[in-house]
């Protein structure tokens, strides 16, 4: 088998395996263990384990401040940036933040994406060109795939709170607002999938890509298609007792798990999945979420020239002094009339 | 020197699509021409670098030290405590592929372990085995491999195909700097004793003597000289040169590209006049006589010692500030890395021009100045008479360099600059996916200007050649300007080879061109003795072409 079935088989097969492991355990009456033990298991990993890293990171100190500058940096008073210059290479706090939040909120660097192609071209002498085009569809892949599944769990906090609070109502109203399907078809859910699917497709399906990824790539992506697909399943097609679900949901919150009855298999397949995507997370690329914040291209302000950064590991270094130089040379500076410090 | 096809020979020969067997398995295969030649030992034992000995990359044993994999991932446990940056790009990346065709030297070879995320991945890889839990337990299937000799040799052949330039940088959207991963993996290849030759002996000539190019304080005296009589002979004007001058105003460090060989000479010869232009109270030193720094290209402690010279003797010599010449990565260390490794410099004062009483805020820590800024100041205050006509042969376009595009964000001075020293409709820009930050490397940075590499730099080059072709064959272009001594010294090259007819020239050469001095003899010829349009035979010439 070659590298890149290698990868993507184990992957798939360790998703089938989550959900073969969760549907035979539900089915084999282990829902203490998949409704309350593994739940409880995940969160605790997924808090204790995003600390642990990053505290580690932020243990590594930043000895230079290197931001990638991309526009013009602060300079004569009559040069003028224009507000898209300013977060595209900051000078202050204040930019700096707004930079970060492009990036954050609307991946801004992403936006910037090129494809280049090596096009043939028979009027150039080698007889092809490059070329440069904008190429946004990752852009968009990933902002669909990001914003749907924060809606997504927004959403699933109703199941969390009693009441839930107006705004994840209006939310959820919001989500569900094309009703061409009963129940009402949340809009989410389906970005979600799909998104997932074309961030998948594009892996396996562009050489290039395909290249590159490992397993741990496709996993998260084939694990995330996994919790949305039967979560889909689940409120379209093989409905399960919300009520009941709704109900472990608040004994899981509130410290006083319960497991009712009545709740489906499906319904712990989704969960398991779930559960170890939280489990995963720390341990994964997954901490790109976290880290882009504390990436130093990003989240310095470009203010090198007038604001001295230290390291705190900065040692002293044997240079070449000018004494020793002057040392090597003196006659030589001496007759050619160069001024020196000591005349012999 | 090693053989290099022909263009046309060359390009159809590229393909974007990896091979069918996976990227683990595949080793680099050293041939004449797609490796930099090892470091000659002299230059190592000038600097007292560890582990010296003679090797050859063609050969089979690269005669590693014996306890080589220890001290490389101390070395890398050491970078992992040091530097957060490593740790977080050995982390996030995501491998989403935005950086993969934005590699000069991807689109340039086709290689797959050029698409910049590969080629942390040689790294990650080893990082993943011997740093987290996951990759030492289940190996290959989650991206994790053994340190072996093949590894390191694979390290060595794609660090340095990576000119450092930042590029992919901008397009991560999680900011991972690949320039910054290669110095470090550049930095573990020397602790085992693996160094290219022209990088070192361009580090051990300028530790020793004062600049890059090794030359001792009485031949620089010489260059300088020289340049001040052909400025002289060209214009009439006698432009003085100052040497290790104590108490002058401002301390001048250039590029030694720029006093070394053509183009780069007619851009000194510029600084010059305009120095003289302006009766500056300036002084060159021979001692800190390199504003470049290869030892940032190689280890982040290398740049630092020879950066060091700068302010020990700025303050040696009691000047108030310091101006900073035309060059790319030197201004990547001055802005990003100078203040920190070397400051602070208060014994300096902000920095004034004396002619315009300009404050350079932006620069009220380093005290260093960009010629750049400084010219374009100048010609906004009305300070500069200017005749943009003898510039009237020069249609330019403007080559970002990689440096003080994506490390420092100068680009508006140097087209001001521009515009007022060429003549209306004389300046076009290059595509727009290819200028700016988005600008393409010259393929030959970071210590790749050995003869021996060609067939490499001439393929990471292709990007911006192909750039520079277009406005060639579209809009006539004939000049390619830059702020870059490095630039100066290899885009000759590129352009002889991908765009023949193409002629190189720094800002300051340009500006040398238009600058009118009072009662100036009259000028026939460009700093480069060919002659102004409307003088001589171009007078004919062009009198012909108007008709």
């Amino acid at each position: 088998m070659d590298f890149f079935k290698r990868h993507f088989f184990v992957a798939l097969s360790a998703v089938l395996g989550l959900i073969l492991i969760a549907y035979v355990g539900a089915r084999g009456n282990l829902q203490v263990i998949f409704g309350v033990v593994v739940p409880y298991l995940a969160v605790l990993i997924f808090v204790e384990g995003l600390i642990y890293r990053v505290i580690q990171w932020a243990r590594s100190p930043v000895p230079f401040r290197i931001p990638t500058t991309a526009a013009q940096n602060r300079s004569l008073p009559w040069i003028e940036k224009n507000l898209g210059e300013k977060l595209d290479n900051p000078e202050t706090t204040a930019h700096v933040i707004g930079r970060m939040a492009l990036e954050v909120l609307a991946f801004r660097s992403l936006f910037r994406n090129l494809r280049t192609e090596l096009r043939q071209d028979p009027d150039n002498p080698e007889g092809a060109r490059l070329i440069h085009w904008s190429h946004k569809w990752l852009w968009l892949g990933a902002i669909a795939f990001h914003y749907a599944f924060l809606v997504v769990i927004l959403r699933h906090l109703r199941f969390f709170t009693e009441p839930a609070p107006y705004p994840i109502t209006l939310l959820t109203e919001l989500d569900g607002f094309f009703q061409f399907f009963t129940p009402a078809v949340y809009l989410s859910g389906v970005v979600l999938v799909v998104a997932v699917a074309y961030l998948l497709w594009r892996r396996v399906s562009i050489p290039t890509l395909r290249y590159i990824s490992l397993a741990a790539d496709y996993f998260p992506l084939l694990l995330i298609l996994g919790i949305g697909i039967t979560g889909i399943l689940m409120r379209y097609v093989f409905k399960t007792d919300v009520v009941a679900v709704k109900q472990l949901a608040l004994g899981l919150v509130t410290l006083h798990p319960v497991v009712p009855a009545g709740i489906s298999s499906l319904f712990y397949v989704h969960l398991f999945l779930v559960c170890v995507l939280f489990a995963y997370f720390p341990f994964s690329k997954l901490m790109h979420a976290p880290g882009v914040f504390m990436s130093p291209t990003r989240n310095l302000a470009s203010n090198n020239r007038w604001v001295r950064h230290v390291n705190p590991w900065n040692y002293p270094v044997k240079f070449h002094s000018y004494e020793e130089y002057e040392d090597k040379f003196r006659e030589a500076m001496i007759e050619v009339g160069l001024p020196v410090e000591k005349e012999q | 020197m090693a053989k290099v096809p022909k263009p046309s020979e060359l390009l159809p020969g590229i393909s974007y699509r990896p091979p069918q067997k996976g990227w683990m398995d595949i080793k680099p295969e050293f041939r004449e021409g797609n490796y930099c030649n090892p470091a000659g030992l002299k230059w190592l034992q000038w600097l007292g670098y560890p582990h010296i000995h003679s090797w050859s990359v063609e050969n089979e044993d690269w005669g590693l030290p014996p306890d080589w994999k220890e001290t490389i991932l101390q070395g890398m446990e050491d970078r992992l405590k040091r530097f957060r940056t490593l740790r977080l790009f050995f982390d996030i990346c995501v491998r989403c592929g935005a950086c993969a065709d934005k590699c000069h030297f991807f689109l340039g070879t086709g290689d797959p372990k050029n698409m910049p995320v590969l080629r942390a991945e040689l790294m990650r890889s080893v990082y993943k085995r011997y740093f987290k839990p996951v990759g030492k337990l289940l190996g290959e299937i989650a991206g994790a491999r053994d340190l072996d000799e093949a590894v390191i040799k694979e390290w060595f052949y794609y660090l340095y195909q990576c000119t450092e330039c930042r590029r992919c940088s901008v397009f991560c959207p999680y900011g991972i700097d690949m320039a910054e991963m290669t110095i470090l993996g550049r930095e573990l290849l020397s602790s085992v004793g693996l160094n290219i030759d022209w990088a070192m002996a361009s580090v051990a000539q300028c530790y020793d003597k004062g600049s890059h190019i090794g030359a001792t304080p009485q031949a620089m005296k010489d260059m300088m000289d020289f340049f001040a009589e052909e400025n002289e002979r060209v214009t009439g004007i006698y432009t003085p040169v100052h040497y290790n001058r104590k108490g002058a105003e401002i301390l001048f460090v250039a590029p030694s590209g720029d006093y070394f060989a053509d183009p780069g000479t007619y851009t000194f010869m510029g600084y010059l006049l305009l120095f003289t232009y302006l009766d500056l109270d300036w002084t060159l030193s021979t001692y800190a006589a390199e504003g470049g720094n290869f030892g940032y290209f190689i280890s982040h402690e290398m740049g630092k010692r020879l950066n060091a010279k700068i302010y020990a003797e700025a303050k040696r010599l009691g000047v108030k500030w310091i101006l900073g010449g035309e060059c790319g990565h030197m201004w990547r260390t001055m802005n990003q890395y100078l203040d920190t490794w070397n400051g602070p410099a208060d014994f300096l004062e902000m920095p004034v021009s004396p002619i315009t009483g300009t404050r350079f805020d932006n620069a009220a820590s380093t005290k260093m100045v960009h010629i750049s800024e400084f010219t374009a100041d100048l010609i906004k205050n009305g300070k500069l008479n200017l005749d943009p006509q003898r510039n009237a042969h020069i249609k330019l376009t403007f080559h970002d360099s990689c440096n003080t595009s994506r490390a420092m964000g100068i680009f508006e001075e140097p087209r001001y600059i521009i515009r007022n020293v060429l003549p209306e409709g004389h300046f076009v820009e290059m595509p727009p996916n290819t200028i700016r930050e988005k600008t393409f490397c010259c393929g030959s940075g970071s210590g790749f200007n050995a003869d021996e590499y060609l067939n490499i730099r001439m393929r990471g080059g292709l990007p911006r050649a192909n750039a520079v072709r277009y406005v060639h064959d579209k809009f006539g272009v004939n000049h390619l300007g830059c702020i870059c001594a490095i630039d100066r010294a290899v885009l000759p090259t590129l352009m002889r080879y991908w765009v023949p007819d193409m002629e190189v020239t720094g800002l300051s050469e340009m500006v040398g061109n238009a600058l009118i001095f009072p009662d100036e003899m009259e000028r026939t010829t460009d700093l480069r003795d060919r002659d102004l349009v409307g003088v001589g035979e171009t007078a004919e010439e062009g009198g012909e072409e108007e008709e």
